[in-house]
């Protein structure tokens, strides 16, 4: 075998001739399904997606044709440049683009197997198994104690008082918070810090025991050490929950996740391991993007 | 250098750090070539003068290596580097402990020269060592090439000439061998010649250490401690 037979080229990367501001059109036909590993085990896949195509109103289309599989307990982090459809993705997983007026989301949808989209299913029972955790803190404006207890009052998940004291405390602990408010939990949540108010909404989510977490940009809005404190609460709700992350800071994305889904003006391009995706991404779009050469 | 490694960053200033970076890096391949070729030359001249010198400019590179290092660090502090990025400057921070090492090789072989500049013959073995003095100079040569343009197909040229240097300097040693069992009073001067071939040979591997470093650089795989077969199983089984 000679040396002719190996690609010799100076980067094994796929080519794309646009890979700085190209249109949609210009690209498209580069991307034939994602590169990486986009799929697992079938017994390890929480989340099981195929051909997920997402379309607002007029028929524009966000999310073109993504096929991936989520894993139990596993972080996965979503990245890409504004408007990717990163964030759309990850509002499909708990329908909460069925609240957007003329929002249509095509495609198999499966947790553990069951078709979130079925007829059967109650988006608001889906949303507690498939909490969520948005950008900028939102506690309710009530005490911390309401602001854990809402959702399991709402599913009547506790019998009595006692009950429903524990599920306030063990979340609160889960979400590293308890001992800073364990003196004040009747004084109103929105007088937190912004850290710990993050921190009081990862709690409210985790108080209705869900299986999987979503989290939109969760520390976009706080600080240094806030963020760490976050992050290294992500890493261990990670033993118990599902944690889907878009995040605008791939330092973040590095530090967290165990899988990196690069996203691209609507297509899923490349879902890798992490370290892969920081070290040696496989295309040239993910390339770009993670050494910052998008102009 | 091609265009994936330096350039199109939105940072301007990203781009000139990295571009000073292979720069400098390029400047130091040049400087160690040179001191190289000037041992050799020193060695086989009986040139004591210049064996002296050589045995005297070493620091240059050694203050080379340490400026490296030290943009390198300032780099991935302030700018996070990933995929090829990274991969670059964990490169550039290998490749200069290896160029220094080169350059300590030429720093020995300098001084031997001046040593044995004295020595009034050693015979065949002087055609030995300038056989193999020259393949290392010309495989230093290729992987400055190498690293200049980032050659893959070149770099596994280089590792494979390696096996080449290696055999040369088995031939040399066992020529020493006779050479010293036949009369003992040649063991002092066979032994200086063995550790300049020994330097020599290390040269060599060194070059090819290099050499796959870029290959890490270029293809993100790393192919160390492998034989030029498994590297070109690696290659191909992308």
């Amino acid at each position: 075998m000679t040396e002719a037979t190996i690609d010799m080229t100076t980067t094994a990367l796929p080519k794309t001739n646009t890979v700085t501001s190209g249109g949609r059109e210009e690209f498209a036909h580069t991307i034939s399904g994602t590169i990486g590993k986009p799929y697992l085990d079938g017994k390890d896949a929480k989340f099981f997606c195929r051909g997920v195509n997402v379309f607002y109103a007029g028929e524009k289309q966000a999310i073109f044709d993504v096929n991936m599989d989520i894993g139990k307990n596993e972080v996965i982090a979503m990245i890409g440049p504004s408007g990717c459809g990163k964030s759309t993705f990850l509002r499909c997983l708990n329908r909460m683009n069925d609240t957007i007026p003329g929002c249509r989301v095509t495609g198999d949808l499966k947790l553990d197997g069951e078709d979130i989209h079925d007829r059967e299913q109650d988006p608001v029972l889906l949303r507690a198994r498939v909490g969520m955790v948005f950008q900028k803190p939102n506690p309710f404006p009530k005490s911390i104690y309401d602001n854990v207890a809402y959702g399991p009052r709402l599913h009547g998940l506790a019998a009595n008082r006692s009950e429903l004291d524990e599920i306030v405390e063990s979340s609160l602990r889960k979400a590293g918070l308890f001992n800073e408010v364990k003196d004040r939990l009747q004084a109103p949540g929105t007088g937190l810090s912004g850290g710990q108010q993050q921190r009081l909404c990862i709690a409210r989510t985790i108080a209705v025991s869900p299986e999987v977490i979503l989290m939109d940009e969760p520390t976009s809005a706080l600080d240094p050490i806030a963020t760490a404190t976050i992050e290294e609460l992500i890493d261990e709700l990670r033993a118990s929950f599902t944690i889907c992350i878009v995040t605008h800071s791939m330092q973040q994305a590095a530090r967290i996740s165990q899988r990196t889904a690069y996203f691209h003006l609507g297509y899923l391009v490349e879902l890798n391991d992490t370290k892969t995706v920081f070290t040696n991404p496989q295309h040239q779009l993910t390339e770009n993007y993670i050494t910052g050469r998008f102009g | 250098m091609n265009d994936m490694n330096t350039t199109q960053h939105t940072s301007q200033q990203y781009n000139h750090e990295l571009e000073e970076a292979r720069s400098k890096l390029m400047t130091m391949g040049g400087l160690v070539e040179s001191q190289v070729t000037n041992a050799i030359k020193a060695l086989l001249d009986r040139d004591s003068a210049l064996g002296e010198k050589v045995a005297y400019s070493d620091h240059e590179i050694n203050a080379m290596e340490i400026m490296l290092d030290e943009h390198c660090a300032e780099i991935i502090a302030r700018r996070q580097p990933a995929a090829s990025d990274l991969r670059l400057l964990i490169t550039i921070i290998k490749v200069i402990t290896d160029l220094e090492r080169i350059g300590d090789e030429a720093e020995k072989v300098g001084r031997y020269a001046v040593e044995m500049a004295e020595t009034p013959t050693y015979g065949d073995l002087h055609n030995a060592l300038r056989h193999l003095g020259e393949h290392v100079k010309v495989m230093l040569s290729d992987t400055l090439d190498v690293l200049g343009r980032l050659d893959v197909a070149q770099a596994m040229q280089v590792v494979r000439n390696d096996q080449q240097v290696d055999e040369e300097f088995d031939s040399i040693t066992r020529q020493l061998y006779t050479r010293m069992l036949e009369d003992p009073r040649n063991i002092k001067d066979s032994l200086n010649v063995t550790w300049c071939a020994r330097s020599l040979e290390r040269v060599g591997d060194h070059c090819k250490n290099i050499c796959e470093y870029v290959i890490y650089l270029v293809k993100g795989k790393d192919v160390r401690h492998t034989n030029i077969e498994s590297i070109r199983e690696t290659l191909l089984g992308e």
